[in-house]
Order: structure tokens, then C-alpha cells, then sequence
């Protein structure tokens, strides 16, 4: 063997090519998210677009943070976006509003109001908070019997958030409303006049700092760590990794994020109630996952907003009467939508067997090609 | 061997017990401090269950298992098991101890596994840095803030040098699993050397090789085994890999000790042949 015993001395860490781009990338689209809202008037189907998949790409990306990268079958999300959600509502709402809104309980218990910022990280708190208990028990689970514990606690959740007895903080099964919504970052002078759109802005800093932050953690020894369990349990075990607590601690952050994409989503509804929070909700996140790849976190941002351009924007003419000329396009009608949406996502699925990014990552796009160029100049 | 002989792992009476089946029956061996000692047997004699038993995989049903003089497993058989109960000791091990697999390796023992277990989805690189995560000092926040950057740095140069010094440096941006398979072998043997073990447990490292390559690695469990100031303890099919490096060799034969001595010992001991070649029945 002709290899070198001595290892080559590392150079000082000079960021790769790849993520460079990626970054210029990521700036371009925030660059490009701000300058829209200027531009394009605020009732755009855009924004709802934008905003909402903001949101569902923190959950996604929450999500494929257990299921992708730890390898924790989990269908837990919508349980504690439920609670992140229901926090940040019950914390924020002012309290001048309070007597509106939980008119059928005096007023409610709490008689104070949070800022934004803070309200955001105890949801994910209180949502990390119940996923430690529950881990205790549930994630000596392995596979599908961890997803069906999950599964129904966040069943569990939704009924007792809608327990009356529980009225004075929850509002029973009323809606919460009257909190800070997405549209309360825009400026706005004194005559209440809109000064500086940011009600896209805001949600996409607060998801992209999220992500961020998870993505950090991948890329740390902890991640690698993550990713150990995901390959092989057993192995895992063998280097020294602590098992429980290392899922535990997946379980954690991912909730945590999910609790804050939670928070998101009662800000872009401008409302909420536990019954919206159905595993419908989990099962449309997984379905984002599964088709940006799992194990992906560009793909989850990526496939979250295509998900929600199809199901908002893009394919909502299937469901009213269109004419071309004077003949009437046949089977459109209300419903038929969710038909083609269904159609479209098996093709995703059986053509993209990976999904649309796999493993790979926005960075090792430019690698891959990099690389090649290297290559080929090696050859001739 | 000079100087005092120190015993760094002790089975006593060890039996494992699955239902009614009887794998390890009341195994007592041990293993001194900078030697290589073999398990051999028939398929089947319950090798990689006393592997098992050692790394915490399983807690034995009775007996006790030492490590470096302190008890990191004993049992003795509770509940169902007093009925079943099948082995042929049972003894005074009273209160039940039993360390998960990621403590033992903590306490300084690595393994490998006889189907090689790699974590495929990572690169050669990451295979052995998730070795070291255990040996870190960051915890989960300043680990996830890239606030130990100097820490992270010299675990990347360390496992790095380790690839190169095991002759895998030029593939450790690649994934495992593409690997060849005798040098996904060298990659199990190199992460868990990245664990620091001071006991390096290898179950059947030549599985799969050719004579040649066999002999590569004669030459090379010597060798990590001086650099790194190891003790080693194998289970192995390749009677010439046994016979050349081992000081000491153990036989099992249905989960039961048959003998235990030298090579030159064991190639002559008449149960060993017979229960490797059968008996003739008369």
C-alpha cells in the first residue's frame, strides 16, 4: 500500500465553496421575500403561501430532525404544536382583550401579556417540557410502536386542551384570539397606515433562525451522534453513545421546534383551536418529509412550500367551473382538487423514490459539480 | 511476562441462558493485561453471546463479569428463570448488576462486530468521529453553537491521523458503505480504537478474507495492539490467524469450556479435535 501513514495537517477552516453559495442563496431569497412585500399588494395568495410554508418548513424540519436524522419514528408533531400554539396564545393575548375572549370563563386565569420573542421560546419550552415526560416512557419504543404512542398522546393532548374544567387558561374548546398576529410586524405610522411590510419578513427570520440552529446541532458532534442511532442502534451503543439520552435529547429539540412552528401557525391563523390540530395535520407534515427526502433539511424547506403553493394556490382552480371558450372543462368541481393533489404526490413518490433531495443537501449540489469539474480537468 | 500480571477482564461462572436454551454454561476465563487471548469453537458454541455478556449487550443469567477487578455485570436467575434454570452452576452472585454497552465501552473495552455493523449513511470520517462524541467535553449547547470549535478541531486531526495510520486515509470523505469489504473491517477496527479502549474485543476480524489478507491482518493486530498498548480478545474461525498470534486460547464446545491453554496446547488436546472433527461413534 502506497498511503501515507502521516495524515495531512488540517487547514485553518476555510468555508467550501458550496457553502458559500448556499448562503449567498439564502440571502437572495430573504432579499427577494422583502422587496415582494413591498411590491406586491399584502392579499396576494404569495404571502399566505410564503407565510404558511415558513411555518410548515420549521415543523417539517423539526420533524425530519427525529424521524430523518435519529431514526425515532415519531407522530407526535401536531401534539405539540398544539402546545406551542396554545402557549404563545395564552401568554400573548393583551389583556384589555382577555374579557372578549374568554367570555364564557370571566376573563380567564391569566391576567398578563408576554411580548413576541419571549412567548415564541417558552411555547417551544412548554412543548419541549412535555416531550421530556413523555419521553421518559415512550421512547423505549422502538419503530411503529413508538409512532402509535405518539400518535395518541397527541390525541391525548387535543382532548384535554379542550376540557372545560381546564376554561379558565385554555378557553375550553374556544377559539384563542386576539393575540399578535404576523400582520402586527408591519410598521405602522400614526394614522395606522402601513410604513414597511413585515408580516412575510418577520415569519421567515424566526423559521430561518430556527433552522439555522438545527442545522448547527447536525453539524456538531451531537448530530453525528444523532445520526449513529438512525444507522445502527446496536453499533451506536457499542462507541459509547448513551442511548436514552441521546434520544431524549432528539426528542427534546425536536419538539421544541415543532412548538414554535406552532406558535407560527396560530399567528398566521390568527386563531386557534385544539380541534384543528388533528393527526391530519402530523400526517400532511410527514408527507412534506417524505417528499423533500428524509434525512434533508433542504428538502423539507423546499417540498413544504411546493406543498402548500399546490394545496392553497396553484391547484385551487380544479375546484370551481372554468371555461375555455364557450366549453365547459368536465369534473371540475368542488373537491376535485385534493383528487389531482393525491395523483400528483403518488407520481412524486414513486418517481422520486428518495424524495426530491434524498440526503443530499443544498451545499453538496455545488460540490457534486465542483467536484466533476475537478475531475474532468484531472483527465484531459 | 515481567513484572506483576494484572487481570483486566474476569467471567466467573458465566451462564446465558434464552427460554430452555443453555448458549454459555458456566464459563469462567480471564484475560491479562497485554495479551491475546482467543474464543474458538464449533458454530453455534455460544462465542459471540459471551461477547455479548462482556459488552452488556446481554446481562448473564448467573455469574459475574470483572473488569479490571470491578463487577460490571452479575446475575443470578430470578422470577421464571429459577424454574428453567438449566446451567450447571449456581452460585452466590446476590445483588444484580448489569451496564449498558455504551458504559462498559466508557470504562475502556471497544468492540467490533462479526457482521460488520458501519454506520452507512456516513462518511469513514464520521464514523470514527462518532467514536470520539463519547470522549468530548462539550455539552448538547455550546456543541450545538460551535462554541468547542478548538475541541472539534483536534478530534478531526486525531481521527484523521487514526485513518491514515490504518491505511484508510485516502477514502475518509467517502461513504462507508462503499467501501470494499475488507477495508469496512480495518474501518470497524478503527473506530473502535478512536473509543481509547484499553481491552479491544474483536469477533471474528477475518471473516470474509482471503489467506493473504489473513496474514495482512495477523501483522496488523500486532501491530495496533503495541501502538496502542492494547489487550486483545478475539473470537476467530482462521486457525492459522489463532495459532500464530494468540498467547493464550479458549475452547468452547455447546456453550461449555473445553479447554484452555496454549496453541501448541490446544492443537494437541484430543477434546478439542473431537469436537471440531466429531467423534467416531462406536
Amino acid at each position: 500500500m502506497t498511503i501515507p501513514e502521516k495524515a495531512p495537517r488540517m487547514q485553518s477552516t476555510k468555508p467550501s465553496l458550496g457553502a458559500v453559495l448556499t448562503g449567498v442563496i439564502v440571502l437572495l431569497i430573504y432579499a427577494a421575500v422583502f422587496l415582494l412585500e413591498q411590491i406586491v399588494p399584502p392579499t396576494s395568495m404569495l404571502f399566505t403561501v410564503l407565510k404558511k410554508g415558513a411555518t410548515y418548513a420549521l415543523v417539517a424540519v423539526s420533524m425530519n430532525l427525529l424521524n430523518g436524522f435519529t431514526g425515532l419514528f415519531s407522530l407526535g408533531q401536531a401534539g405539540f404544536m398544539l402546545i406551542g400554539a396554545y402557549t404563545y396564545a395564552i401568554l400573548t393575548i393583551p389583556a384589555e382583550s382577555r374579557a372578549v375572549v374568554y367570555q364564557y370563563y370571566d376573563g380567564g386565569l391569566i391576567q398578563f401579556a408576554l411580548s413576541v420573542i419571549p412567548a415564541l421560546i417558552l411555547a417551544g419550552l412548554m412543548a419541549a417540557a412535555f416531550a421530556f415526560l413523555i419521553g421518559l416512557p415512550v421512547l423505549r419504543l422502538k419503530s411503529d410502536y413508538l409512532a402509535i404512542a405518539t400518535l395518541g398522546f397527541a390525541e391525548i393532548i387535543r382532548s384535554i386542551f379542550q376540557w372545560d374544567k381546564l376554561g379558565a387558561i385554555t378557553n375550553g374548546s374556544n377559539m384563542l384570539r386576539l393575540f399578535p398576529t404576523f400582520n402586527d410586524f408591519n410598521l405602522k405610522n400614526a394614522q395606522g397606515e402601513v410604513t414597511l411590510y413585515l408580516s412575510t419578513t418577520i415569519p421567515f427570520l424566526i423559521a430561518g433562525v430556527c433552522i439555522g440552529l438545527i442545522v448547527l446541532l447536525l453539524h456538531s458532534s451531537y448530530g453525528r451522534a444523532f445520526m449513529s442511532i438512525r444507522d445502527d442502534e446496536i453499533a451506536a451503543e457499542a462507541m459509547g453513545i448513551n442511548l436514552a439520552r441521546h434520544k431524549q435529547q432528539a426528542f427534546c429539540i425536536s419538539s421544541f421546534f415543532a412548538g414554535v412552528g406552532g406558535a407560527m401557525l396560530a399567528m398566521y391563523q390568527n386563531s386557534v383551536q385544539a380541534k384543528s390540530f388533528t393527526s391530519a395535520m402530523t400526517y400532511e407534515i410527514l408527507l412534506i418529509v417524505v417528499i423533500g427526502g428524509i434525512g434533508s433539511v433542504t428538502g423539507s424547506c423546499l417540498s413544504s412550500f411546493l406543498f402548500v403553493a399546490c394545496s392553497e394556490w396553484w391547484l385551487r382552480f380544479l375546484d370551481q367551473k372554468q371555461m375555455i371558450g364557450t366549453w365547459e372543462v368536465p369534473l371540475l368541481r368542488n373537491g376535485f382538487r385534493l383528487v389531482v393533489f393525491s395523483i400528483i404526490i403518488m407520481i412524486v413518490v414513486l418517481f422520486f423514490r428518495q424524495g426530491i433531495m434524498g440526503t443530499r443537501e443544498l451545499p453538496d449540489l455545488f460540490r457534486k459539480q465542483t467536484e466533476k469539474a475537478q475531475k474532468g480537468g484531472a483527465v484531459k | 511476562m515481567t513484572g506483576g500480571v494484572k487481570t483486566i477482564l474476569e467471567l466467573e461462572n458465566v451462564t446465558m441462558q434464552f427460554g430452555g436454551v443453555v448458549a454459555v454454561d458456566s464459563l469462567s476465563m480471564h484475560v491479562d493485561k497485554g495479551e491475546i487471548v482467543a474464543l474458538i469453537g464449533p458454530n453455534g458454541a455460544g462465542k459471540t453471546t459471551a461477547f455479548n455478556v462482556v459488552t452488556g449487550v446481554y446481562a448473564p443469567t448467573n455469574g459475574c463479569v470483572k473488569l479490571r477487578g470491578k463487577i460490571i455485570a452479575q446475575g443470578h436467575p430470578t422470577g421464571k428463570m429459577k424454574k428453567l434454570y438449566a446451567g450447571s452452576h449456581i452460585g452466590e452472585y446476590g445483588h444484580l448488576v448489569s451496564s449498558t454497552p455504551d458504559k462498559i465501552t466508557e470504562m475502556g473495552v471497544a468492540r467490533t462486530f462479526q457482521n460488520i455493523r458501519l454506520f452507512k449513511g456516513m462518511t469513514v470520517l464520521e464514523n470514527v468521529l462518532v467514536a470520539r462524541h463519547m470522549r468530548m467535553k462539550a455539552g448538547l449547547f455550546s456543541a450545538a453553537f460551535h462554541l468547542n470549535r478548538q475541541e472539534e478541531k483536534r478530534i478531526r486531526q486525531e481521527s484523521l491521523d487514526l485513518l491514515y495510520l490504518l491505511g484508510l486515509g485516502d477514502v475518509a470523505d467517502e461513504k462507508a458503505a462503499s467501501l470494499p469489504y475488507g477495508k469496512q473491517r480495518y474501518l470497524e477496527i478503527a473506530r473502535a480504537l478512536a473509543t481509547e479502549p484499553r481491552l479491544l474485543l474483536l469477533d471474528e476480524p477475518a471473516a470474509g478474507m482471503n489467506p493473504q489478507e489473513t496474514d495482512e491482518l495477523s501483522d496488523f493486530i500486532r501491530k495496533i495492539k503495541d501502538d496502542f498498548k492494547l489487550t486483545i480478545f478475539l473470537i476467530e474461525h482462521h486457525m492459522n490467524l489463532v495459532m500464530g498470534i494468540s498467547d493464550r486460547i479458549y475452547v468452547l464446545d455447546f456453550g461449555r469450556l473445553i479447554a484452555e491453554g496454549t496453541p501448541e496446547e490446544i492443537q494437541a488436546n484430543p477434546d478439542v479435535i473431537a469436537a471440531y472433527l466429531g467423534v467416531d461413534e462406536e
